[in-house]
């Protein structure tokens, strides 16, 4: 088996180049995607016979809901590969990507709490699903301040890894929550192996919100990696002829 | 196309302050999740540079005060 390709992934370096040159990609068609996806969910898609004009938030919470979540298992695979190899690139993807998924996580339970009001008549509830989303924000929170704690950056990347994998116990939680307890929240609109219960003008924009919401992180998440490898690397020379450029 | 007017797709069939205010929010972290890596890069490439200057002044001294005038 070649290594070579393995260590060349971890290296700053390469990933610098090779980011540097899809970067344009991501955030060309993130930015399209969630343009269009938004327009066609607000303005085209039929509404709904029950929630009527409200239900066009799914276009946006629903996104921004599987994005919170699939970061941090991101982050998980990242904490393993971190602690067992010592790749530098995954403890620089952790610390790039925690404060991301703070933020999408606050945008699914500000979009979940609006969207409650008028279709439960409350903006919160105590409920499983809730509940394990409001612990992934602190979880996040708890990423991101334990890695700026410690200054030792090894001893940082190894505490910040173990506790990003003692929370991905949390995930599981939020996933099965809607199907393991009796809740408010409606079950999941899009599963791998079903049809969706919905008609295709209603999920088609789903589905561009969330392949757009996905190529918008990768291109937010490459730009803070970057940033990241220019101060951790800034020694080197690499990053001093860069620089000088 | 669901609406007849422009004020009808504003009142999302009386939701309008849940739909706008949820996209108007939403936006808002959209732009901020853009814009902040943005400004870091501007700010560390600054500090690198005068980092590197500095740098440079103390290996040659002499060939920066001539320089200086």
């Amino acid at each position: 088996m070649k290594w070579t390709f393995f260590h060349k992934l971890g290296s700053p370096k390469w990933f610098f180049d090779i980011s540097g040159k899809l970067l344009p990609w991501f955030v060309v068609t993130g930015i399209l995607l969630l343009v269009i996806g938004s327009i066609w969910g607000l303005v085209f898609a039929p509404k709904d016979y029950q929630q009527g004009d409200s239900f066009r938030i799914i276009y946006l919470h629903v996104p921004t809901a599987i994005l919170a979540q699939s970061c941090y298992m991101m982050m998980a695979v990242s904490a393993l590969v971190s602690l067992v190899w010592k790749m530098k690139l995954a403890d620089i993807f952790i610390t790039s990507a925690a404060p991301l998924g703070a933020l999408f996580t606050f945008l699914a339970l500000f979009t979940g709490a609006v969207w409650g009001k008028p279709t439960w008549g409350t903006w919160w509830v105590w409920d499983a699903r809730l509940t394990a989303m409001l612990v992934l924000l602190f979880l996040y929170f708890g990423v991101i301040s334990l890695q700026s704690a410690i200054d030792d950056i090894q001893l940082a990347s190894k505490a910040t890894s173990i506790l990003v994998l003692v929370g991905v116990v949390n995930i599981p939680i939020i996933k099965y929550s809607v199907e393991w307890w009796n809740t408010l929240h409606q079950p999941a609109t899009f599963k791998l192996t079903e049809k969706p219960a919905m008609v295709p003008e209603m999920w088609m924009p789903l589905l561009v919100m969330v392949i757009g919401i996905y190529c918008f992180f990768t291109a937010v998440v490459i730009l803070r990696m970057r940033n990241e490898i220019l101060m951790r690397e800034r020694k080197t020379k690499w990053v001093q002829a860069f620089i000088f450029k | 196309m669901n609406f007849t007017s422009l004020d009808s797709f504003l009142a999302m069939g009386g939701h309008g302050l849940y739909v706008w205010l949820s996209y108007s929010v939403g936006l808002l972290v959209f732009i901020i999740a853009f814009v902040s890596p943005l400004l870091k890069r501007k700010r560390i490439m600054q500090e690198l540079t005068q980092l590197q200057r500095r740098q440079k002044h103390m290996r040659t001294p002499n060939e920066n005060t001539e320089s200086i005038n």
